[in-house]
């Protein structure tokens, strides 16, 4: 008797029930943890999926969590569905954010219709920069951009803390943080009194940007080809070379985004604790959402809602906020396995003569 | 049974394997004497490999015999193989290139957790001085030429004590001098008391080191001769075998004018080695030249030079008079060149729909200023899908698609377009009968056209029943051409294992 | 400046740079041989802090129950750990085949979270960190005061160096399980045809990867500081990653890099309270901008393990 294992493509009824049966299995695993704490599992899970959306206020939380994810989240979609492993989003969104804050500081008594723009293009030009040669030593060198993106994100916490240490370390209160941007370059509010700021709209923009390019141009169905075969992609003709450096630029630039977003809507200034990883959560967004657009909006909500949500049951059950955290890496894992596992079929059969 | 001392080196009886539908060995009787060395000659598809892939352990008979030196034996796996004294060099070596020869030698087979490392050198060397097969202990293998790797392959098996040797193919990437000096090497271990199993399709070879031959054709075997008492015409003849009717190429369609010209062009292959050699040939307007021969001598470099995916490092490629040596694949396909490779995974993306693999050749003509025009991708898909009997849904995913409606998507592709000159490999392997009638009516229906054709097929029947003329491919250049008359069994077999009237 | 060159400041830089470099050591000596094996673990990082919370936490626990060699339990639970998030790594990635680079983060992030949610949950929330007394150093030339900051070292530093690195060399080179190994990280479908078997070899190298990255992060939690703080780690895990590629996959060449950076680090320390004024991140960015340039300089010929991030599936 042996065991055969063998190889099906999934039945499609089968696809959508990976999310649900993940969440629910990551739920079952987590639910341990909790109970560790002494605490009720049901409960405690009210508190991270529904009560933060049963309030108005709950909900805009929500939607201010997100939007950080959904631009590392869509950065890292964007670069994957290409084919290019793009892990430096944190060090690209710190550039961002340190172009941000380089132009915020100028821009007292500048126009805001001047500056917020400014910010954005210089913020996304920034993350450009950064993903640049990471880039063109993948086109030109082939050297694997995995290592290359993560030693950058490492360089660039130490650039940002040498700027907040040294000449913007701000003058007043003499921390490692840097003098606050002008009024005119924070970003509005979305709702008055609220702390959803234009970034927020930013993402949607980026979000409906990144489907329209990869379902409706021909650009996008060439990274998409390139993404999933190079060979294939190459013999119908396609400039594979320049198709990834486009993908890992694009992708640079919408993650120098969420560091603009970050500085502008929230800090108001650069701190080097701008970032609790986000450029790392993108890349559970991106995967989670399987590389659409429509994932990756869901993906990052949800993870939205889970951050807000720890907050609660870190108040209200006691349970530390950190198993925020651990659910969403949960999640990921659940979710890498489940996608593997679903193209299987396992069965015994008799050993031949 | 006979006793130990007369019993045959290895006998296999009524060997029979098969892969889903295809029967790869139909009840073939191998003997392997004690001392000799032992041809094992057919070409593609002849079931070589498979059964000597029996005999090694790496795939199990669906019933039959084996019995080494006499005796029964259950071979289930390369290590039972090995314990009975049976060793296999293959094609691709099993070498691991930054360890030294001697760590590849005894990899998998050291006792205990210390590694003695010099003594190891020694049992090396000494083996290698033993053997008569030199091999440099401490060279890095990553260091040594293809000959000198083969080398440390065959000293492998033999330091495992093996007293029957099976060599696949072993000259397919050896220079002439390495060649000779594999010979050596052979002779001088048989004469040692090695018995040695050469499967090869190159006649001269065959007829220079080997004792007897046994020769299989279609899974089964044709027979067993002496070397030294059969010609090579014979030889070929058995190899080969008679030609069979299948699509008819009835029509007397007038050829045109030279429409691609290859002429003298080089190209390095995936070993390293140049895979074509000085390659020239012409295919006029009108005509269907097939190109036949034993796989692994430069047809797949050449396509891939056609299609644009490999470069070549010499010579010159023209299609109706335009240069395109080394062109990139827009430009080739922009000259009037239809494609359809060798392996429709490398020219379909599984995951993208029919619809997309469709237009993907030629997204310009389906997008406006950047944007995808989705009704007209769609719309031409339709169109192609009932043109072509393509049996699947526009939006259906390429992979979940059998092979023969892939390549109909691929023909599909290349067909509308009208081309000049059209480059075809395989078109039918792993079809069924009716996808593979299919494919070749599209074919001959081109040629009527006007379109210059070149079919690359392991199948000789595909090509005796499609061409016109049939050039032979052999060590990466063209043996000889010949009209459709005077290619018959005999004379294209010759050419195929190299042998030149 | 001229006390740089001074015999005392040299002394006290060498010693500095050899406790620095150990928790690189041992992290970069585990992630050697996990990627040896052909696997690429980008759950470093996370291991190392997972190691230096489980550490402290059981030892903590260990000396408040009164037993006596309570860092040494620390220690073999943080490997234990190690261990488990190792097994967890060669499940995804080796039987299952789980794309690396997306499992070896969520490895991070999962062992990052499990970490800072254990340190809530046992210590709760307190303004000062609770400590245990750390191990003590060994000074061996006590006697000899001008050299002896070199030699006054924690016991895991004289076995991260005289210990770990040439036993990593002698079973790397030396020996079968060695040998298995580079043939499986190099080329697995020789070494299966070989009787070699991919799985197992790789399980063993995560596993023992994994207690190696988490012993360097308990060396910090245990040792260095006595104490665990969530920036404890700080980024060790990725430079052992920059650290393995520039040590070009040997044990010995690892330990220079390690040494190499220690120096450095230590070195802007002492150069501060001197008064040299150059921003010390620019000497904690210098290994990751070296071995990018390494790597742009080696090119494609970079030497990575033959099977390097390709999950082996036998046809």
């Amino acid at each position: 008797m042996r065991l055969k294992v063998e190889r099906i493509p999934a039945p499609a009824w089968m696809r959508p029930l990976i999310p649900v049966g993940a969440i629910l299995l990551t739920f079952l695993i987590t639910a341990v943890l909790i109970v560790l704490v002494d605490a009720d599992p049901l409960r405690a899970y009210y508190y991270f999926l529904i009560d933060p959306l049963s309030s108005q206020s709950g909900a805009i939380e929500v939607l201010v969590k997100a939007t950080p994810l959904l631009l590392t989240g869509a950065a890292v979609a964007f670069a994957f569905s290409g084919g290019y492993w793009n892990i430096g989003a944190e060090g690209q969104l710190y550039a961002g954010a340190t172009a941000a804050t380089a132009i915020g500081l100028q821009m007292h008594g500048v126009s805001s219709w001047i500056a917020i723009p400014l910010m954005i293009v210089g913020g996304f030009a920034a993350g450009v920069v950064w993903a640049l040669a990471p880039a063109l030593m993948k086109v030109k060198l082939k050297i694997d951009e995995v290592v290359t993106t993560l030693l950058l994100n490492s360089v660039a916490i130490f650039i940002v803390s040498a700027l907040l240490n040294g000449p913007w370390r701000d003058p007043i209160s003499q921390w490692p943080q840097s003098p606050e941007i002008a009024p005119s370059a924070i970003f509005p509010r979305l709702i008055a009194r609220s702390r959803l700021h234009l970034g927020f709209l930013l993402a949607v923009v980026t979000i409906l940007v990144l489907w329209f390019v990869l379902t409706r141009t021909a650009f996008g169905l060439r990274m998409r080809a390139t993404g999933l075969g190079v060979p294939a992609a190459r013999f119908a003709g396609i400039r594979v070379e320049r198709t990834l450096l486009t993908s890992a630029l694009v992708s640079g630039g919408i993650a120098g985004l969420a560091g603009v977003s970050e500085v502008a809507g929230i800090q108001y200034h650069l701190i080097d604790a701008l970032s609790p990883g986000y450029g790392y959560t993108g890349i559970i967004v991106a995967t989670l959402g399987a590389l659409s657009a429509w994932g990756v909006g869901l993906a990052a909500l949800f993870l939205g809602l889970i951050d807000t949500g720890a907050q609660t049951v870190s108040r209200v059950l006691g349970v530390p906020v950190y198993l925020g955290e651990v659910i969403q890496a949960t999640l990921l894992l659940v979710t890498l396995a489940m996608m593997l596992l679903q193209g299987y079929r396992i069965s015994v059969r008799r050993r031949g003569p | 049974m006979g006793s130990a001392a007369t019993a045959a080196a290895v006998t296999m009886q009524d060997i029979h394997k098969s892969f889903g539908v295809l029967q790869a060995n139909r009840g073939i009787d191998f003997t392997l004497e004690r001392g000799e060395i032992h041809a094992l000659l057919g070409e593609n598809g002849a079931g070589k490999t498979t059964l000597m892939r029996v005999l090694y352990g790496l795939y199990q008979p669906d019933s039959g015999r084996i019995l080494v030196g006499g005796t029964e034996v259950r071979i289930r796996s390369p290590r039972d193989a090995i314990a009975h004294g049976i060793g296999m060099v293959t094609q691709h070596f099993a070498l691991v290139p930054p360890l030294t020869v001697t760590e590849n030698i005894i990899l998998g087979n050291t006792r205990g957790v210390r590694l003695n490392i010099e003594d190891a050198h020694q049992r090396v060397a000494s083996a290698s001085e033993r053997f008569g097969v030199p091999v440099q202990p401490r060279a890095l293998v990553k260091n040594l030429s293809v000959g000198e790797r083969q080398r440390v392959e065959i000293l492998k098996a033999l330091f495992h004590d093996a007293s029957v040797l099976i060599l696949d193919e072993p000259t397919a990437v050896l220079v002439p001098q390495e060649v000779d000096r594999l010979f050596a090497t052979l002779r001088n271990l048989v004469s040692a008391g090695l018995s040695v199993v050469f499967i090869s399709h190159k006649l001269h070879e065959v007829t220079a080191l080997t004792d007897r031959v046994t020769v299989l054709r279609s899974g089964e075997r044709v027979g067993t001769v002496d070397t030294g008492a059969t010609s090579q015409a014979e030889m070929a003849r058995m190899m080969v075998g008679r030609v069979t009717s299948g699509v008819e190429n009835t029509s007397e369609a007038d050829r045109g004018p030279v429409v691609l010209e290859v002429d003298d062009v080089v190209a390095v292959g995936n070993r390293g080695v140049d895979a074509l050699q000085g390659i020239s040939l012409q295919v006029h307007a009108g005509e269907i030249v097939g190109l036949a021969g034993v796989s692994g001598n430069g047809q797949s470099e050449l396509a891939q030079v056609l299609e644009g995916t490999r470069t070549a490092t010499g010579g010159r490629v023209a299609v109706g008079g335009q240069d395109l040596t080394n062109g990139d694949p827009t430009a080739i396909m922009r000259a009037g060149v239809g494609r359809i490779p060798e392996d429709r995974h490398a020219s379909l993306v599984g995951d993208l729909s029919v619809a997309q693999n469709l237009a993907l050749e030629h997204l310009e003509d389906f997008s406006d200023r950047g944007m995808l025009d989705r009704q007209l991708i769609r719309q031409h898909a339709v169109e192609k899908i009932e043109r072509y009997q393509i049996k699947a849904g526009p939006d259906d995913k390429t992979r979940t698609l059998s092979g023969g409606n892939m390549q109909k998507i691929v023909l599909a592709r290349v067909l509308e377009r009208d081309p000049a000159f059209i480059v075809v490999s395989q078109p039918t392997r792993g079809l069924d009968v009716g996808a593979t009638e299919y494919v070749r009516e599209r074919l001959l229906e081109q040629r009527e056209k006007g379109a210059a054709i070149l079919l690359i097929s392991e199948d000789l029947d595909e090509i005796l029943s499609l061409s016109d003329r049939v050039a032979v491919i052999y060590e990466g250049k063209i043996l000889g051409v010949l009209s459709a008359d005077e290619a018959d069994a005999e004379r294209l077999g010759l050419l195929m294992s190299g042998v030149v009237t | 400046m001229s006390e740089v060159f001074e015999v005392g400041f040299i002394v006290s830089l060498i010693g500095a740079t050899l406790r620095v470099a150990t928790p690189l050591v041992y992290a970069t000596i585990g992630e050697l041989f996990t990627e040896r094996s052909g696997v690429l673990n980008l759950g470093i990082e996370g291991i190392m802090f997972l190691g230096g919370f489980t550490g402290f936490a059981v030892a903590f626990g260990a000396s408040e129950a009164g037993i006596e060699e309570y860092l040494w339990v620390g220690l073999l639970a943080a490997m234990a750990a190690g261990v488990t998030m190792g097994l967890l790594m060669a499940f995804l990635s080796v039987t299952l085949g789980v794309n690396q680079h997306v499992s070896g983060l969520g490895i991070t992030l999962l062992s990052i979270g499990l970490s800072l949610f254990g340190n809530r949950m046992v210590f709760g929330q307190r303004q000062v960190l609770p400590t245990v007394e750390p191990f003590s150093q060994l000074s061996p030339a006590r006697a000899i005061e001008s050299i002896e900051p070199i030699f006054q070292q924690y016991a895991l530093t004289y076995i991260a160096f005289l210990v770990l690195i040439p036993l990593s060399w002698w079973i790397l080179f030396r020996t079968t399980f060695g040998l298995q190994l580079r043939a499986v990280g190099e080329n697995p479908e020789a070494a299966d045809a070989a009787g070699v078997s991919v799985f197992r070899t790789r399980y063993i190298a995560l596993s023992a990867g994994g207690a190696l990255m988490a012993a360097g992060g308990a060396f910090l939690s245990l040792a260095q500081l006595g104490a665990f703080s969530p920036g404890i780690i700080a980024g060790r895990g990725w430079v052992s990653i920059a650290l393995v590629i520039f040590a070009r996959w040997h044990p010995v060449r690892a330990m220079w890099g390690a040494l190499l950076f220690g120096g450095v680090f230590a070195l802007q320390l002492r150069l501060q309270t001197i008064g040299f004024d150059l921003p010390f991140e620019l000497f904690l960015a210098l290994p990751y901008l070296v071995t990018i340039a390494a790597l742009a300089i080696a090119g494609r010929n970079a030497n990575y393990p033959g099977a390097y991030l390709k999950p082996y599936k036998r046809e």
